[in-house]
């Protein structure tokens, strides 16, 4: 039987999965994922009439057949994993088709009070430690997205720092999608983080393919930042051009809490990340920094949802985004201040170059307040590489493709300064080296022959 | 061979024609002071040559070490030697001046087959250059012009020059805007360039750059054509005369500049 669609092919494979997968004798967690099941079954895929998805079309991802992947598929070799991994990083959960592989992890050396594992272990030994994390998680009715990310609940990583625990080195989960002869492969990942008061570390999400094949990844992550904690969460999507990522990242910041999330967005087809800080102690920082560096076909939507829960609290958005060829990318980005969020200083910035006539960008800042005094700012740009600036590099001796390299670095810098010195700065830095020497090149062989268009920057709100 | 050779130059921007058949030979070692009146060509010459492409040129031949210079890209005009200090110099935010000036000097160095530099060696080339200059190392760590002040950008143009040492520079109005000490340390960057195998382009409105820069040729431009040449003594009679003079005196001669003249006062 082909089955033409994710849903019919869903539906046809749900009763298997609930059957067998991680913590299926568990009477609360049967019912959380039946209930998202059905939620699903109810919600369907978001269309461009959802004010949310108005800008991304996923009919790509709903039409697929995308699959689990069985339990007869073997992991890649060790050798293949090497070349993913992130200098530096001594502690990396490897993750393969969407379940956790120990083989090819990294276990590294981590200070006491730390616990790094996987989800669906944990849900074997200590369900109970699970059960009010995955509650809190809980958005109903956000999205078909999250109803199928609950209702494929099975594995992802578990992270734990104790209290006044500093780990200096990153703590990577690196998703591995192979591919597969069958129909492609989805995953549906839950990560759960918690940092307790006071405490100090990095977290990397970090998806890539091991082909050119096709593959679905739906994760959601929630990072639960104690009073005083100090945290960076880096998502770096860098999956072939086949594939399709959805991702949630929710962070709750308790008191004093100063966290940085930074996405880096460069692989994928069609891509969605979707960052959700709740600001709900008084005087929690959040950082919010991104880059998307879209070329081809690529749609790669960035929503922020930043939530000011509480008095006193500070958020900083900057996402930058580089679109060349037929490349489309949104930036949505919400910012509610709750009625007793007094003294809130809200900013966010969104600036984008546009390297083609046909690449496009979709800019919404929306603004909800419900306190009084508060200090929100917004504002968006949309311009091209400057002429002027471009002829006085190439009039010193550097070629056309180098000076818009340099270019397009600097505007990728502003991202790239706001991230801290250390393993996960290097990493990126070569990776948008990397993208955006292809990104120089690629424009260099399109507009031969034309003149550039002069500087035209669009202020937008 | 002359070092640089510009035949019946015409250029146009906008289809507007603003050079009307340049004539000029310039030889290693050198300097010329290119002077003329406001809209008269100077710095259209000097973007011509630094090969930028918004002006069209549409008769005429640059012949720049025996090579045609007009089917130059700007890169590989400079990798050839040829130097343009802006008037208006870019400020680029994120790319610092120090790695921006050591991506230029290894580009030309690639050109010529030569050995890159590395961060380490590159520190004693541009240290003794910033003395001269009298710049502070901060500089270097600041991102290319930005938030320099005037004077700042232009000693910026002259470092550049000194460390890509080109076989001919042009400057644009280098004087514009400089107080008089900012002007004598300019010039003192330039003077040191002097040598026999390079030549100098001065392109200038006012005369008073060249009573720290001593130009061998002063060519003067005026509505696209050079009408007279001669050594320094010619910009000193510019300077009491006026450009005004030199036109009223070419109008006695041109039914066409007369008339051209004429429009002038009538707006």
């Amino acid at each position: 039987m082909t089955l033409a669609t994710l849903t019919e092919n869903s539906l046809a494979n749900y009763g298997d999965f609930a059957a067998r997968a991680a913590g299926h004798r568990l009477p609360w967690l049967k019912r959380q994922r039946e209930e998202a099941f059905a939620r699903f079954r109810q919600l369907g895929f978001p269309t461009t009439r959802d004010e949310d998805w108005r800008f991304t079309n996923v009919s790509a991802i709903a039409q697929t057949p995308f699959r689990l992947a069985s339990d007869s598929e073997q992991p890649p070799a060790r050798e293949t994993i090497e070349s993913y991994r992130i200098p530096g990083v001594k502690v990396q959960l490897v993750f393969v088709n969407g379940r956790f592989v120990p083989e090819l992890s990294l276990a590294g050396d981590l200070p006491p009070g730390v616990e790094v594992g996987s989800l669906a272990a944990k849900l074997e030994s200590a369900p109970g430690e699970i059960e009010p994390l995955l509650g809190r998680a809980h958005e109903p009715g956000r999205d078909a997205f999250a109803a199928l990310n609950t209702a494929f609940l099975e594995d992802g990583g578990y992270i734990r720092i104790g209290k006044g625990v500093v780990v200096e080195e990153p703590i990577c989960l690196l998703f591995v999608s192979t591919g597969s002869a069958g129909a492609p492969l989805m995953s549906h990942l839950r990560n759960l983080i918690v940092a307790e008061e006071n405490s100090q570390a990095s977290f990397i999400e970090d998806y890539v393919s091991l082909n050119a094949e096709p593959a679905f990844s739906n994760s959601a992550t929630v990072l639960v930042a104690g009073s005083h904690s100090v945290l960076s969460h880096f998502m770096i999507e860098r999956e072939n051009m086949q594939s399709f990522n959805v991702s949630t990242l929710r962070v709750e910041l308790a008191r004093a809490a100063d966290v940085a999330s930074h996405s880096v967005l460069l692989g994928g087809a069609l891509v969605r990340n979707n960052v959700h800080p709740v600001l709900g102690g008084e005087g929690a920082e959040c950082l919010i920094n991104g880059l998307f560096i879209g070329g081809g076909e690529q749609h790669l939507d960035n929503y922020m949802m930043v939530e000011h829960a509480s008095p006193r609290c500070a958020s900083r958005q900057f996402y930058n985004g580089i679109l060349d060829g037929r490349a489309s990318g949104v930036f949505h980005g919400r910012i509610i201040v709750q009625k007793d969020a007094q003294k809130t200083d809200a900013k966010q910035t969104n600036r984008n170059l546009l390297l083609s006539d046909d690449a496009s960008i979709d800019t919404k800042p929306q603004l909800e307040i419900y306190a009084d005094d508060v200090k929100c700012t917004h504002g968006a740009t949309i311009g091209q590489i400057e002429a002027e600036a471009l002829f006085y590099l190439r009039s010193r001796g550097i070629d056309e493709a180098d000076a818009r390299k340099l270019l397009l670095l600097a505007f990728a810098s502003e991202c790239l300064d706001r991230i801290k010195a250390g393993a996960a700065h290097t990493h990126i830095e070569g990776l948008i080296h990397d993208c955006l020497a292809r990104v120089a090149h690629s424009v260099l062989a399109v507009s031969s022959g034309e003149k550039t268009a002069g500087r035209n920057w669009e202020e937008i709100g | 061979m002359s070092l640089l050779e510009i035949r019946n130059l015409h250029a146009s921007v906008d289809n507007q024609e603003i050079l009307k058949g340049v004539n000029l030979t310039v030889n290693a070692g050198e300097v010329h002071s290119i002077m003329g009146p406001n809209g008269s060509g100077k710095s259209t010459l000097a973007q011509v040559l630094a090969r930028r492409d918004s002006y069209e040129v549409t008769e005429g031949e640059i012949l720049f070490n025996g090579k045609d210079l007009l089917a130059m890209k700007p890169e590989e005009a400079a990798c050839e030697g040829l130097f343009m200090a802006f008037q208006y110099p870019v400020e680029i935010p994120g790319i610092g001046n120090a790695h921006f000036l050591r991506s230029a000097i290894n580009a030309v160095r690639r050109y010529r087959h030569e050995d890159e530099v590395d961060a380490i060696d590159f520190l004693p080339m541009y240290r003794e250059k910033l003395k001269l200059l009298e710049m502070d190392e901060k500089f270097m760590n600041r991102s290319l012009n930005e938030g320099f002040s005037g004077g700042e950008k232009k000693r910026n143009e002259i470092l550049q020059m000194a460390l890509l040492e080109p076989r001919l520079a042009i400057l644009d109005e280098t004087d514009s805007g400089l107080d008089i000490d900012a002007l004598r340390i300019v010039a003192q960057g330039v003077n040191a360039m002097r040598s026999p195998d390079r030549a100098i382009i001065l392109v200038t409105h006012y005369q008073r750059l060249l009573d720290y820069i001593v130009p061998d040729f002063v060519d003067v431009l005026v509505d696209g054509r050079i009408v007279r040449s001669g050594g320094p003594e010619l910009a000193l009679e510019l300077e009491d005369t006026g450009y005004g003079g030199l036109e009223a005196k070419l109008a006695a001669t041109s039914l066409g500049t007369r008339a051209r003249e004429g429009e002038v006062r009538a707006r």
